[in-house]
């Protein structure tokens, strides 16, 4: 890929990125939302951290298959205890690619 | 109070980002490395785009060689999500300058949200370290994507697992956000519709609508619960 054209690549990746992390602020800074709207997005993050998730770690291959038991599922089981146990960005996403390295070792 | 106390506080509240980004930006910056991308190229990602998720897709799509424009639909269905993460936060910052705005917009991320939604919520959280949060995470993540990119070539592909950089990092933020029944049930859902979508409809897509469906499900329970709760009081 040239450079001008990963330039170009960048840059509309980032203005799709920006405008839907804008728009809100603009729309809503001005108005009220109605209720049942803050309670469906309150509901938001948990969906979609955990549709991720669930994608990461049991999807695999392209074109993509159903995996339920994989290096990658068996250290999510520790690492989501360190994360609730220490509640740290740091030490989970650490301990995470430490646990994966030996769980893929063994496998 | 003093003109630098936001940026304090700020930096007291983003430093669990901070640590949390140095490891996740320093393996996007070596699986970036291993894909042909130079200290430049990884600085303009990171500065331009600034959504990790998405900046890890990206560069495995870059490495098998993906079209371009099927590179920006997915980033725009990835980071889909801030749409509503900027939603929420818009309740607290109502009638900001469009000038704050657009700057406070440039650094909403899953991580900052999280944060920054938790300390609204609990009160006393002024627009100013809700932005130096976004800042102050921003940075070290440019920061540690480009000291990864500089790192790559002396790790090998594949080794530290690296690779789980990302999965470990959306666990810990999935716990974060797991603050009672009705959200556990919410993530289930959605996780299982996730799963059950991307094995029927091809592309990235399926992340938004299982999201929607399980946000949706977890909606109507949690107002059917409080119904079911109004009416046996009501007795």
């Amino acid at each position: 890929m040239q450079e001008t054209e990963y330039l170009l690549l960048v840059i509309s990746m980032g203005l799709v990125t920006y405008i839907p992390r804008y728009l809100p602020l603009f729309l809503l800074a001005q108005r009220e939302l109605p209720r049942w709207l803050i309670e469906w997005l309150d509901m938001i993050p948990a969906a979609i951290l955990s549709a991720l998730v669930f994608s990461e770690l049991f999807l695999s291959g392209s074109p993509r298959h159903l995996e339920l038991i994989s290096a990658k599922s068996l250290a999510a089981i520790p690492t989501l205890l360190i994360a609730i146990k220490t509640r740290s960005l740091g030490w989970t996403v650490i301990s995470g690619m430490a646990i994966f390295w030996i769980a893929e070792k063994i496998l | 109070m003093n003109r630098f106390d936001p940026i304090l506080q700020g930096i007291k509240a983003a430093w669990p980002i901070c640590v949390g980004f140095l490891p996740l930006g320093f393996a996007f910056g070596v699986l970036a490395q291993k894909a042909g991308l130079d200290l430049l190229d990884i600085a303009l990602m990171s500065m331009l785009v600034y959504a990790g998720s998405s900046q890890f897709i990206a560069v495995a799509m870059l490495s098998s060689a993906a079209a371009p424009l099927s590179i920006i639909f997915t980033t725009f269905i990835v980071n889909l999500r801030h749409f509503l993460m900027s939603s929420s936060l818009a309740v607290y910052l109502h009638g900001e300058s469009r000038g704050f705005l657009s700057l406070f917009a440039y650094g909403v991320t899953d991580e900052s949200f999280a944060i920054n939604l938790a300390r609204f919520r609990e009160g006393g959280w002024h627009r100013y370290q809700a932005l130096a949060v976004n800042q102050i995470t921003n940075f070290t993540w440019i920061g540690s994507t480009i000291l990864g990119g500089y790192a790559g070539q002396f790790v090998l592909a594949g080794s530290y697992g690296i690779d789980y950089a990302l999965s470990a990092m959306f666990l810990c933020l999935l716990t974060f956000q797991l603050r009672g029944r009705i959200y556990l049930l919410t993530a289930i859902i959605s996780g299982v519709a996730a799963i059950a979508i991307s094995l029927v409809v091809s592309g990235n897509s399926f992340v938004i609508m299982a999201s929607i469906l399980g946000a949706t499900a977890g909606f109507a329970l949690k107002r059917y619960a409080r119904r079911r709760r109004d009416t046996c009081a009501g007795n």
